[in-house]
Parts: structure tokens; sequence; C-alpha cells
């Protein structure tokens, strides 16, 4: 099948994050995922919109995020790219570890992962773009190509 | 739908009753909120019923660790009531279900208060 792709370009806003987890909702249920995959995915999308905003662009106006759909009839992929100044993956501690199971935050990235069936994260002086992918455990979804 | 909280008093006990999403934002400030207010009035026994609670983000789920340390640290006690499932899964995969004491009946919960 024809792979479908559907991007948008969002400030650094709250808002965008409740944007991004709204259109992962609409996608994944129009591609067809289930419930639960579908909130899977839609909560993936949030953290990593979450990190872009808060922790890639930190709020800066002039500072975009950039959201990405994907699918090709064996995945549905989702990339969130910030500008900010990429994020060092070994200085995030194991959130599972048990002198951080009380700490407030740094458990994002270990959802996404644990929500996902992939999750690649690239990081440079440019910013970090995070592609999350989950497998269609059937028959290929379907959603209309659009552009934003 | 955002988050919204209600308290009442069963026993020495403040049961918490929240509802919505807790995530960043407005639900996490609101929790915080409800919980500095009880300490502020010296409550320190509370339960937070979380039945009707259908969303948590990391950023919640970071909000209820710290209203637990927080409770604590003042030598109170916080517990949780009814969660839903997808807050059960989220507490289990983070293993915080075994830091905080989760309960499925309110009566219990309520005498198991010291």
């Amino acid at each position: 099948m024809t792979a479908k792709q559907v991007s948008y370009t969002f400030d650094s806003t709250l808002e965008t994050v409740n944007n991004a987890e709204a259109q992962a909702g609409r996608i994944a249920t129009e591609a067809g995922f289930s419930e639960d995959d579908v909130m899977s995915i839609s909560m993936a999308v949030r953290e990593a919109a979450v990190n872009a905003v808060l922790h890639g662009n930190a709020y800066d106006p002039n500072k975009k995020v950039m959201l990405a759909f994907n699918q090709d009839g064996k995945d549905l992929t989702i990339l969130v790219r910030d500008q900010g100044k990429g994020v060092n993956l070994d200085a995030i501690p194991d959130c599972l570890a048990p002198e951080n199971l009380l700490k407030q935050s740094g458990r994002g990235i270990f959802l996404m992962r644990s929500l996902m069936d992939d999750v690649q994260i690239h990081a440079s002086s440019a910013g970090t773009e995070v592609k999350l992918i989950k497998h269609f455990p059937g028959a290929a979804g379907n959603f209309q190509e659009a552009s934003h | 739908m955002s988050m919204k909280a209600s308290t009442r008093e069963i026993d020495g006990v403040t049961v918490m009753d929240l509802s919505g999403r807790i995530t960043l934002g407005e639900g996490s400030v609101v929790l915080r909120d409800v919980v500095r207010d009880l300490l502020s009035k010296g409550k320190k026994k509370i339960l937070a019923n979380l039945a009707d609670v259908n969303y948590i983000d990391s950023s919640g789920i970071g909000e209820l660790v710290s209203a637990f340390t927080t409770v604590r640290n003042q030598g109170g006690e916080l517990k949780l009531l009814n969660l839903t499932k997808k807050v059960h899964d989220l507490l289990q995969i983070t293993k915080l279900y075994t830091v905080f004491d989760v309960k499925d009946d309110e009566a219990t919960a309520i005498k198991s208060f010291s």
C-alpha cells in the first residue's frame, strides 16, 4: 500500500501537548488500532510532546515542535522533533532504580518505551527527534492524508 | 476534561475524591494545591480516591509521588483507593504500586489508617 503521511508544526506551549495527544488519538483510531493501543499511542506522543515543549524548546516562542505521522501498512511511525539543545540520554537516571522511585520526574522516556513497540531517540545540537513506532496487529489501517 | 477534586471527612481520614485527568498543567496543580491545603489544616491522613481518574501522564505520576512524600515528611499518610485499570498498570510498570499503599475498598482503607 502507499505510505500515508501527515505532519504538523506547533508552538512550544502546553496547548501543543494536548493537541499532539489529540491528533495521535484520532489518527491511531482511524488507522484501526484497538482502544488500548490508541491510548498507549496517544500517551506516548503526549510524553514526547511534553519533553519537546518543556525540556527541548523550554517554552521558547521562537522554537517549534514538529509532529509527523507515517503509516506504511506495517507500522504507524510518529516523529516528534524539537529545536532545543538535544537531550543527553546518558544523564537521565534509571527511574526504576530504588533510589529514583520517589523522584518527581524522569519517567517520560521510560513510559514511551513501555507503551510503544520501538522508540528511537536522536539528539544533536539542533534538537531532539523521537521516533515512536507501533506495529499494526493485523490489516493495515487508514487515515486521510493532510498537511497543516 | 480537566481534573476536579473534592474532599470529605470520615473517622478522621480525609477522602480526596479526584476525577478527570492528572496531567501536566492544571490537573497536577489542582492535586498539589488540595494536598497543601489539607496539610496546612493539619489533615495528614489522606485517602486519594482515583476511581474517576481516567488518565494520568508522567507529570501526574510525579505529582502523586510528590504528594506521597510531602505528606509522609510531615508525619502523615497518603494512600490510594480504587485505581482504574490504566492507572493501576502505570503504577505497576513504574514500580510505584509497591511504594503506594493501594486499597480497593473505602471502609477497609479508612480503618487502615493508624
